[in-house]
């Protein structure tokens, strides 16, 4: 029975460590210098070169040019007919969090997506084998005032702690509109509503938070003042882990990103932000953000979109594919984003239907999933773009990622291969194995009758504005 | 409607200087925009069908080689003629393709187009799903919206056809052909009544992916009886159809027998029952889609799969019987944790290589349809041939529904169902410069067209 009994924890820890990280490829013992030779670099910032090396040392490029030379150790990899694209940055993203929506309050300014990160999401891998490398993952859309992001490099196989960017500007999500609403939830007998229940609602809960907010900073002032005179007596002020994130947003210190979609209540917001001197640092989704171009431009925000979704609620409806060329032609700082851990995974061709609908510029339409993403970030001096000195995320396509075509053969982070698609192929019999020979375990047969085998926990849905409430969906 | 509602915007605001005032104004615009099913893009009276000649383009007939430098004649709704030299007709309307490529129109079978129009929050635009589990009788051919927006947004992309489908319970319905142009059902449809739509009973609940239709049972035993049942609720009533029309065959035959009862639910399962016309089972998992076989077989229909994201798992047994599967999953997410990432972009390859039939579709009810050409593209950059990409959103679709006599390739005789492109029709960057359905050139416009063209020069 003791046999027995080791024999089944062996086979469950077994299985739960390639479940964990089956796909993981193992970066240990990487070179620290990469050369790629002679492939089409597409920089962002300095065109598109062909027939050029990048030279990746120390988890940075430290050489893009031609026949560049690396040490007798480095990896050098052959980027002949292929291409080189800075890694895809997805400024929408809620892969790993284990929860999404902290639903219960109107203003949750207090909860973390950071606590929530599971690194063992195989999404992650999925997405970068579509050569996507940071994500944002931020909280739902259930309250005007949501959680606090988390901005991430997906060194997936690594623990949660190494994922962090270091020196992301932190940042918060607003949210607006039907979500915020609960319109998709139905009233329940004896269940009161949470308020606000309209746009008028939404618009009075955010006035309130800054407005408190304003006056906890108030008070705070007022207490380091006193002690800056030399006041022993005064007791400071009580913290407020709510008011604190809004206290930092009137600082500057805090991006914005507000999920929105009416041409009304984007400009409510931009309203509100003037009247209490912050800014909005991204629209989210913005589906009717071509409506009022000008008014975004002119408050200085970002703008993280579908590319073309559509109609799937009402305040869907009005949305356009040429959004992305209205609002970068109004000078908005435009961004593709996924929401979704699938569309994630085909982010280059999101990027590519805005030369398709409304004729940005291949270069224009490069930035929308690269740099763009990273100013709205504050990332933009470590990644986005193909720079001597920037950090090594990025991947080598077999042809050029705007074709439909062409799919990433490796994905770089910090110089480290994180997906190499041989790599993955080459594993798949040895895997193949290892599932048979777990199915075979005891523990993983199916009973012939009586309890159905324990199911394991469902998957997040793929979602689309994360208007899916968990565990409430209608 | 709209770009005179935003005429007279531009108007108020040269009269009222001030800016507050303007910005009221243009979020009224913003509100009047917003309707549902506006049929700005949609035309009272159908374009005629003209007489076209294409000249001097690369046209790509699927069915045959390229013709890199050819025309096409396009007459009474038809092609009349297509070859490197044709005899164009006195009178007929010249279209120079330098430049320029002709391609079919892409079908996507797997849809739910006319049938919904914003499906969160506004329930009164949605007539997929009928009440009950068992309703053969409830036909898209009835409920498609001609005017509905998703139709000129899709087809502005180069999708002329879709097959639309009804998707609730169990027997959701019966599917419709459509192309995408018409003021009427009736002038839309090129096979109003296309195919039964089976959601195959899914093990644990739901059907096909399409949402659950009942509790799951606490325990697997339970679960498999449950799934028997629901099984034999299909079978009982496509056996009663059967058994229904030999007794109205048998009573045509000697009016002294008994006389049946004209029963429209089973009258309307009959041509299905007797394998007239195909079944479609939505299945993706390999379970499922053994069932679906399986129970096709039994009751001697004529099946297809729609769904089959595990029909490389089953390829062997699709190609021995035949059956032809609609892919919609190539851009979902792989089901489990340890499947490979590649897996649905990989799907239609192995089964191209495994000899069995299949077409490539979004699955999608509307708004995502236009993107069928990336959904076939992608399946080419994971292996399959650029050709045979192109055939899963034309002449594949065409040959599964049965309608490769008039769609899906460019021949004499074909429907004109035609899309002019300025480059590779799969491709993101192509534009689409000339788009004819049923003979009718039809303009490019949209509810998106409109609305960019109401907001564009917003300054």
């Amino acid at each position: 029975m003791k046999r027995f009994i080791s024999r089944l924890l062996l086979v469950s820890i077994a299985s739960a460590i390639p479940v964990c990280n089956a796909h993981a490829q193992r970066a240990a013992a990487q070179p620290s210098e990469t050369l790629i030779k002679n492939a089409t670099v597409l920089t962002i910032t300095r065109g598109t070169l062909s027939n050029t090396d990048v030279l990746i040392r120390n988890g940075k490029i430290a050489g893009i040019g031609k026949n560049l030379n690396a040490s007798s150790s480095a990896r050098v990899i052959d980027g002949t007919g292929k291409y080189v694209m800075p890694g895809i940055i997805d400024c929408h993203s809620h892969s790993m969090l284990d929860t999404i929506n902290e639903g219960t309050l109107a203003v949750t300014s207090m909860v973390r997506t950071q606590d929530v990160l599971n690194p063992g999401d195989v999404d992650l891998y999925r997405e970068l084998a579509g050569g996507v490398t940071t994500l944002n993952l931020l909280h739902g859309s259930a309250n005007p005032i949501g959680g606090l992001n988390t901005v991430v490099k997906i060194k997936y196989g690594r623990p949660a702690s190494e994922f962090l960017f270091p020196g992301a500007m932190p940042g918060i999500k607003f949210a607006l509109g039907e979500n915020v609403k609960r319109s998709s939830t139905p009233n329940q007998p004896g269940v009161q509503r949470r308020y606000p229940n309209t746009r008028m609602g939404v618009e009075e809960t955010i006035r309130d938070a800054f407005t408190r907010a304003r006056d906890y900073k108030a008070t705070w002032d007022d207490y380091r003042a006193k002690v800056a005179k030399g006041d022993k007596n005064v007791m400071p002020p009580r913290r407020d882990l709510q008011l604190q994130p809004l206290v930092e947003i009137l600082e500057g210190k805090r991006y914005v990103h507000a999920h929105c979609y009416r041409a009304d209540e984007i400009l409510m917001l931009i309203g509100l932000a003037d009247e209490f001197g912050f800014k909005i640092k991204t629209f989210q989704h913005v589906l009717e953000g071509y409506k009022v171009a000008k008014e975004i431009a002119a408050h200085g925000a970002g703008a993280s979109i579908f590319a073309d979704s559509w109609a799937y609620k009402i305040e869907a409806y009005d949305a356009i594919p040429y959004t992305a060329a209205i609002m970068t032609r109004a000078g908005v700082v435009v961004s593709m984003n996924s929401d979704s851990d699938e569309r994630a995974r085909r982010l280059n061709i999101e990027a590519a239907k805005a030369m398709h609908y409304g004729d940005l510029t291949e270069e224009q339409a490069l930035k929308l999933v690269t740099l763009n993403p990273a100013i709205q970030l504050g990332i933009q001096n470590r990644v986005g773009s193909i720079e001597v000195g920037k950090d090594a995320d990025l991947a080598i396509w077999n042809g050029h990622p705007f074709s439909v075509y062409s799919r990433v053969d490796t994905t770089f982070i910090d110089g480290e291969v994180f997906f190499d698609r041989q790599t993955d192929i080459a594993r798949r019999a040895d895997l193949a194995k290892e599932r048979a020979t777990l199915e075979q375990a005891e523990p993983n047969r199916p009973p012939a009758a009586g309890q159905s085998p324990q199911r394991p926990r469902g998957r997040r849905p793929s979602h689309r504005d994360d208007d899916m409430w968990e565990g409430e969906q209608p | 409607m709209i770009r005179s509602r935003s005429s007279r915007l531009e108007q108020a605001k040269a009269r009222i200087a001030a800016a507050t005032i303007a910005l009221v104004l243009s979020l009224c615009a913003g509100s009047i925009a917003q309707q549902i099913g506006n049929p700005t893009a949609q035309e009272g009276v159908l374009p005629p069908r003209g007489t076209f000649v294409i000249r001097n383009a690369r046209i790509v007939t699927v069915s045959g080689p390229d013709i890199e430098n050819g025309s096409i004649v396009i007459r009474d709704g038809k092609i009349e003629a297509v070859g490197a030299a044709v005899n164009a007709p006195a009178g007929a309307h010249q279209i120079d393709g330098r430049g320029l490529s002709v391609y079919p129109g892409m079908i996507d079978a797997g849809t739910s187009m006319g049938l919904v129009e914003v499906p969160q929050g506004a329930n009164g635009t949605v007539d997929t799903a009928e009440v009950g589990d068992l309703n053969p009788n409830a036909k898209a051919y009835i409920a498609i919206n001609p005017h509905s927006a998703h139709i000129a947004v899709t087809r502005v992309d180069g999708v002329t056809n879709t097959l639309s489908s009804p998707t609730g319970g169990l027997i959701s319905g019966q599917a419709a052909l459509i192309n995408l142009l018409g003021t009427s059902p009736k002038e839309m449809a090129v096979v109003p009544y296309a195919a039964l739509v089976i959601n195959y009973p899914r093990i644990g609940g739901g059907g096909g992916g399409f949402g659950g239709f009942q509790q799951q049972p606490a325990n697997l035993a339970d679960t498999l009886t449950a799934n028997e049942r629901q099984l034999e609720q299909i079978r009982k009533m496509l056996r009663d159809a059967e058994a229904y029309a030999r007794a109205r065959d048998a009573y045509k035959a000697d009016p002294k027998l008994p006389r049946s009862d004209m029963n429209i639910v089973l009258e309307s399962l009959v041509p299905y029952v007797r394998g007239e016309r195909p079944v479609i089972f939505r299945a993706d998992r390999e379970a499922e889609i053994k069932g679906a076989l399986k129970f096709a077989e039994e009751m001697k229909l004529k099946p297809i799969i729609l769904g089959g994201n595990d029909a490389w798992k089953v390829a062997t047994l699709l190609k021995e019987k035949n059956v032809p599967v609609i892919l919609t999953g190539v851009f979902e997410l792989p089901s489990r944790e340890d499947d490979f990432y590649d897996q649905l972009y990989e799907n239609p390859s192995k089964l191209q290589q495994a000899g069995v039939r299949f077409a490539i579709s979004t699955g999608d009810a509307g708004p995502e349809v236009r993107n069928l050409p990336l959904y076939a593209g992608m399946a080419s950059a994971f292996g399959l041939s650029k050709s045979d990409a192109l055939k899963a959103v034309t002449l594949y679709p065409a040959q599964i529904l049965n309608v490769a006599d008039r769609l899906g390739s460019i021949e004499p005789g074909k429907t004109a169902n035609l899309v002019v492109t300025d480059g590779d029709l799969l491709e993101i960057r192509t534009h689409i410069r000339y788009l004819f359905i049923d003979g009718r050139q039809v303009p490019l416009t949209s509810r998106h067209t409109e609305l960019n063209d109401a907001f564009k020069d917003r300054k």
